[in-house]
């Protein structure tokens, strides 16, 4: 009882209450809305069956080509954030001169708003005047410009390294972060051994970072899910629907009235983010007990 | 010893080669918003004829920065404000008494972590209690979403504040009001800062939330008037330029000031060695 006086429940009020409301009721609620016609032309909602997800999922329209995309954006950020970020990790971590320096600027990205990022990818990969084809073509690689944004095989891979550009630099730091909690002597150890650098990287280095790769992938998975600016700023979804994903979908599903469809979907990501979410929680809390 | 060095020469010059890759496209916004529009126009690295400082002026004024800049300071300050100390509060108790109950909440809101918003129904919900169209309700809603992540890393650094503390405390005649907000809120200041940091600059970064629930101009974050100044000025880039040089100024300079909390805050939990 004393620690009930000590320690009151309100404490915990004000923050439950907040995150029940606005996060956990609507996400539910939603859950119930994805099964009816609910639109913004007239107030009558019906009960429509699993119509909404029909649609989805039958193909015969482009969301799944916006939960494809999302998959792959997801993916391929994961693997290139994290291959990258290690990379530099390992640059970083010995042996260079002015580290902090590299470390800050590296970083700098990860704090400037992605809407801006994009407005400013917006002209460096414009195909004229843009930084990059005036690079390629200065440097005599003319034949590799490119209309980045608009071209239908090139508009997506240019968001994803819009992406990594931005994203990079701090998965580097928490890996970074990582590195120096490995003792030298293991390596030191090896080297005396005779194991080789890479030999040392990978049978020392990357299994003592296993915790800090699983937490870059798990936050790089969680944003993938869910991205919406750098799409959004970029191509808006275009050319056609090439760079589409769920959440620029379901934007425009609200731009259109059509809350029903995009409930279904905005459920769909829902539904799979939270159970993530659970496994997540639940391998957090096994780590705490280690 | 020379084959190392000669790799340690060709390893500072890559690293500073992918450093440069990073900065390029930050330089070339801040040489062409002081540009004129006409040297602006082809978006080169080439530095300015004369220093057009009237541009940022004109943005300013043009792009109503002031409204917006108040706008963005009121509502990613207030939410952070709002969340921190309801996060502390709620992490406080979390850690110290772990009932079944807490450890429960606790996991429970860990879960926001993962969960996306559905805007359909959050919209719908956002009416019902009055807060679409209002600052209010962007400033609540940006602390709601906030919350998870401030629990988790709060929670974390509660544990670290010894437990004796809290008896002396209550010893003392301390209530629990007093005793977190004298003894153990000050106590957690360094991780407050990170949180508050963190925090501070994903509510200023927010685009989508603003986009969905605030209707009027004279109510929108500096990012979302940028997006409409690039919609109104896309044939001026160096008047672009300077708003988003503008933009991300205050964002760069909180970085600069507190890299070592965001550092910190970013890597928190992640290695716990």
């Amino acid at each position: 009882m004393r620690a009930n006086k000590i320690y009151p429940f309100y404490f915990s009020l004000g923050a439950m209450l907040l995150y029940v409301v606005l996060m956990v009721i609507p996400g539910v609620a939603g859950i119930l809305y994805s099964f009816t016609d609910w639109n913004s032309y007239s107030s009558a909602v019906h009960w429509i069956g699993a119509d909404n997800f029909k649609e989805i999922f039958s193909g015969d329209n482009m969301y799944l080509g916006f939960i494809k995309n999302t998959l792959i954006f997801t993916v391929a950020t994961i693997v290139l954030k994290t291959a990258i970020g290690f990379f530099l990790a390992l640059l970083l971590n010995r042996g260079l001169a002015l580290k902090n320096v590299h470390r800050a600027i590296l970083f700098l990205p990860a704090v400037v708003p992605m809407l801006i990022v994009g407005l400013i990818f917006k002209s460096v990969l414009h195909p004229d005047t843009g930084l990059l084809n005036e690079f390629l073509r200065t440097i005599g690689l003319e034949s590799l410009t490119r209309h980045w944004l608009t071209d239908l095989d090139w508009a997506f891979k240019s968001i994803i390294g819009v992406d990594v550009w931005k994203g990079a630099g701090y998965i580097m730091v928490i890996l970074l972060a990582g590195l120096q909690t490995i003792p030298k002597d293991y390596d030191e150890a090896a080297e005396i051994d005779g194991a080789g650098y890479w030999s040392r990287i990978w049978h020392i280095t990357v299994p003592l970072l296993v915790p800090a790769l699983m937490i870059t992938v798990i936050l790089n998975l969680l944003y993938g899910l869910k991205v919406f600016d750098a799409v959004y700023v970029l191509t808006n979804g275009g050319p056609g629907y090439a760079t589409e994903v769920m959440f620029t979908g379901v934007f425009k599903e609200f731009s259109m009235g059509r809350y029903g469809v995009g409930t279904a979907l905005s459920t769909t990501l829902f539904l799979f983010m939270t159970i993530v979410g659970y496994f997540v929680v639940r391998w957090m809390g096994k780590e705490e007990n280690h | 010893m020379s084959r190392k060095s000669a790799w340690a020469v060709v390893k500072n010059a890559f690293v500073w080669c992918i450093s440069l890759v990073v900065v390029a496209p930050l330089v070339l916004i801040v040489i062409n918003s002081l540009k004129d529009a006409s040297q602006a126009s082809s978006m080169g690295m080439d530095l300015p004829k004369a220093l057009h400082f009237d541009n940022f002026s004109t943005v300013i004024e043009k792009g109503k920065l002031y409204n917006s800049l108040w706008n963005s300071v009121l509502y990613a300050g207030a939410s952070t404000i709002l969340c921190v100390v309801l996060a502390a509060m709620a992490a406080y108790v979390y850690s110290r008494r772990r009932s079944k109950w807490n450890k429960f909440s606790y996991m429970f809101i860990l879960l926001g972590l993962a969960m996306p918003l559905n805007y359909f129904t959050l919209m719908k919900t956002m009416q019902m209690l009055h807060l679409v169209n209002s600052q209010l309700g962007i400033i609540i809603l940006y602390a709601a979403v906030q919350i998870p992540f401030s629990v988790f890393i709060l929670y974390g650094f509660v544990g670290g504040v010894p437990k004796e503390l809290d008896e002396a405390g209550t010893i003392d005649g301390c209530g629990p009001n007093r005793l977190f907000f004298s003894i153990i809120f000050p106590l957690l200041k360094p991780s407050i800062v990170t949180v508050f940091i963190l925090a501070f600059l994903n509510s200023w970064n927010e685009f989508t939330m603003p986009l969905y629930f605030l209707n009027s101009a004279s109510q929108w974050p500096m990012t979302l008037s940028v997006y409409n100044f690039f919609g109104q000025f896309q044939m001026s880039w160096n008047l672009v330029s300077a708003d988003i040089v503008l933009t991300s100024l205050p964002v760069v300079v909180l970085y600069l000031i507190g890299q070592r909390f965001i550092i910190d805050g970013m890597t928190a939990g992640s290695v716990k060695g």
